[in-house]
Order: structure tokens, then sequence, then C-alpha cells
């Protein structure tokens, strides 16, 4: 894969189709940890990181364990006749993969560096549902991007969520001082502004890439 | 705690989308037609009925410690079944709905009804609270879905609603018309709420 088709897959995903401004993805913690600066940093870091992790694994998982080819391991192992077409599982095999790397992840994390799982650890349970990460290992799938390609949609994707989670703290702690009809105070007005900026976002999709 | 009032707490007093904010994911992303939103929410439904049914038989052999990952393995199988079933008897319906009929194992409102319901109450209350929370998520989406097809595309149920004349909003059926539309409808009834207290 050439390094310019790996440059488009990294700008949509970050700008044109925003995982969270454009596909709707991971909607609940870019409304709940949005109140603060400190916080949505911290989140979009422990998402980014497990987002790339997540991709690099799902894609493993779905090329060697689900994927019916010669190099299938249920197929190498049970040298069975035919190899297996296991995709339908994927839903289940990449969610229970998901949430043990969030677990594992966090127990690395807290070992070796206690620093980093002070800032990080509390989003990382968080995580498991955010719809993002297994949103990313669908779409890789459905794309069908090669290994690296998948590395960088996931990474792209992280820091899209990232970028659109940051600018969204900006923006409320501003709305603290602002006087907002009492009956839009809280979420309703931070979807007013999600809308808002999803228009700005919109304007993306008019670029040409080749 | 009557069945009856079980049952239509999440109509409105509870309401998953409108109350208590689960499961927004979906809510925007699908509620761009009617058609889209009724199927989402009758999947959504069925593997909220199913899951809670099940979590609520196998409650008491449950560890307290790893009881998330097995609701999920539950949630999961389900979603997996309307996944398939979809597929083979919806294609269209299937298609336009994309990678979030998978996506609904992450919905929060199925997870949330376990863990906050069906780990705690008899089968039949979790039974009928599915069934009353599935159909406010399937409400709650329809009425966006009316707004947002009806403004932004001029149609109800794919069928044109207004002449010739009618231009329609196009930015409510695009991505930032679901989080204006969504937003609006939080502050209706906030508004709503404050003024049923006060009266």
């Amino acid at each position: 894969m050439e390094f310019n088709e790996l440059l488009i897959i990294a700008v949509s995903a970050i700008f044109i189709n925003n995982f969270v401004l454009t596909r709707f993805l991971g909607i609940c913690p870019y409304i709940g940890v949005s109140k603060n600066m400190d916080s949505a940093v911290g989140m979009g870091f422990a998402v980014i990181f497990v987002m790339t992790l997540a991709s690099m694994v799902t894609w493993l998982i779905n090329a060697f364990m689900l994927k019916p080819t010669t190099s299938n391991i249920f197929y190498i192992i049970f040298n069975a006749e035919a190899p297996p077409d296991l995709t339908y599982l994927k839903t289940i095999a990449f969610i229970l993969v998901i949430a043990s790397l969030v677990q594992f992840v966090e127990m690395v994390v807290q070992k070796v560096s206690p620093a980093l799982y002070k800032s990080l650890g509390i989003f990382l349970p968080l995580i498991t549902t955010n719809c993002a990460i297994l949103g990313v290992a669908l779409l890789n799938l459905d794309n069908d991007y090669n290994f690296i390609a998948s590395i960088v949609h996931g990474l792209a994707a992280g820091v899209g969520f990232t970028l659109a989670l940051v600018l969204m703290a900006g923006i409320r702690e501003k709305l603290e001082m602002a006087p907002i009809p009492k009956a839009l105070q809280g979420i309703p007005i931070a979807f007013l502004m999600a809308g808002l900026m999803s228009i700005a976002f919109l304007g993306f999709s008019g670029l040409k890439i080749q | 705690m009557s069945l009856s009032n079980e049952f239509s707490k999440g109509f409105y007093k509870e309401n998953p989308v409108f109350k208590l904010a689960l499961g927004l994911c979906p809510t925007l992303a699908v509620s761009n037609s009617v058609q889209n939103a009724i199927g989402m929410g009758a999947a959504a439904t069925f593997v909220l009925l199913c899951s809670n049914v099940i979590i609520s038989m196998i409650r008491k052999g449950v560890p307290k410690k790893i009881r998330i990952p097995i609701y999920i393995v539950v949630i999961a199988t389900f979603v997996t079944i309307v996944d398939l079933v979809m597929a083979g008897f919806a294609p269209a319906l299937h298609k336009s709905l994309g990678i979030f009929v998978p996506l609904i194992v992450v919905n929060c409102v199925i997870l949330g009804r376990a863990e906050a319901y069906a780990g705690k109450n008899s089968v039949l209350y979790s039974f009928i609270d599915g069934l009353g929370m599935g159909i406010g998520f399937t409400f709650a989406l329809a009425i966006i879905a009316v707004v947002r097809e009806l403004l932004g595309d001029g149609k109800l149920w794919g069928i044109p609603m207004f002449g010739s004349g009618f231009e329609p909003v196009l930015l409510l059926i695009l991505p930032p018309g679901a989080f204006l539309t969504l937003g609006m409808f939080l502050g209706l009834f906030n508004w709503l709420d404050t003024k049923r207290s006060a009266a």
C-alpha cells in the first residue's frame, strides 16, 4: 500500500468522516466527558491508544481465526477438510477481544506506569462500551483494509475523536459563563453545539483528495 | 411496584433517550428516515427483551465480579441472531442501517437495563421492563425521525407529503440535523418538566 493511500485514509477519518460528528460513533463519552479540558484530553489519549491496539488485534483475529482461508488457525489445528467460515461470529469475537484488551491494558499501565494510570486509569473501563472502538474494527472489515491500513485508520479515527472531544470541552468550559435558558442547560446545549460543530465539519466533505 | 407501572415507565418518565440519555449513537445515526428508525427500534427491542429474560434467569448463578462480560456475551449472541435474520429477510434495511446493527451490542440502553434491572428482578418483571424500555426507545427514535424526514426530505415513510413547491431543509437530513433535532427535543422535554413541577 502506498503512502498516499494511507494519507487519504487518515485525512478522511480525521476530518471528512469524523467519527463523532459525521458517523455518530462514541457520542456517550463525547457528551459525558467533555465538561472539562483535563478529562477530555485524558479520555482522548486513552481512546487513541485503545483504538490503534484494537484495530491491530481485531484485524489479526479476523484474518487468522474467522476468515475461511488456508491460514485459518482452526483449519490447521483440526486438520479440517475445508477452511471454516466463522465470519458470522465477528460481533461476539470482537466485543470479547476489545473487553479483554481494555482490561489487559489497564493492568499493564497500572504496573508499568502508575503516573499514566492515574491520568488515564478512570477512563479505561468506560472505553469497553464506547461504540467507536467496535465501530472502527467493523469498518476496517467492511472496507477490506490490510494490516497497515487498519492500524492507520484506527489511529486516525482516535485522533479525530480526540479533536472533536477537545474542541467540545473548550466550548463547554466557556458555556459555563454564558446565560443559557434553563431548559437548555447541560446536555441539550451540548447537542446544539455539537450540531454547529458538525456543520463546520461538513465543510470538509467538499475536500477533494486524490 | 405494579406491572403496568413497570411497563409504562419507559415511555416517558424514564424514557431511555430523552430522560436517561442512553443509546444516543444509534438514535442520531438512524433517525434520518422513519423506516430506519422503526427497523432499528424493533431490532433493539428484540435484543433487549431476550437479553433481559436470559440475564434474569441466570442472575443467581452469575458471579458478581464477571457479570459484565457474561452480560455482553448474552447480548452479543442475540445481536448476531438479529444481524443474520435481518440480512436474510430485510436486506435493504440491513444495508441502510449498516454497521449500526452489530453495534447494538454496545448500545448502553441494553447493558444498562441488564445491569440496573434484569440482574436484580424476576423473569416476568424483566420481560415487562424490556418491552416497555424497547418501545420507549423505538418511540424516541421515531419521533426524531418524523421531524427529520418530514422537514428534511418532505416525506414520511418514503411517501412525499408536500406538493412540489416545498423546499426541503436539507440540513436536517445531514448529520448536523440529528444533533440539532435531538438537542431541541431534550430542551423541550426539560421545559415541559419544569412547567409541570411548577404548576
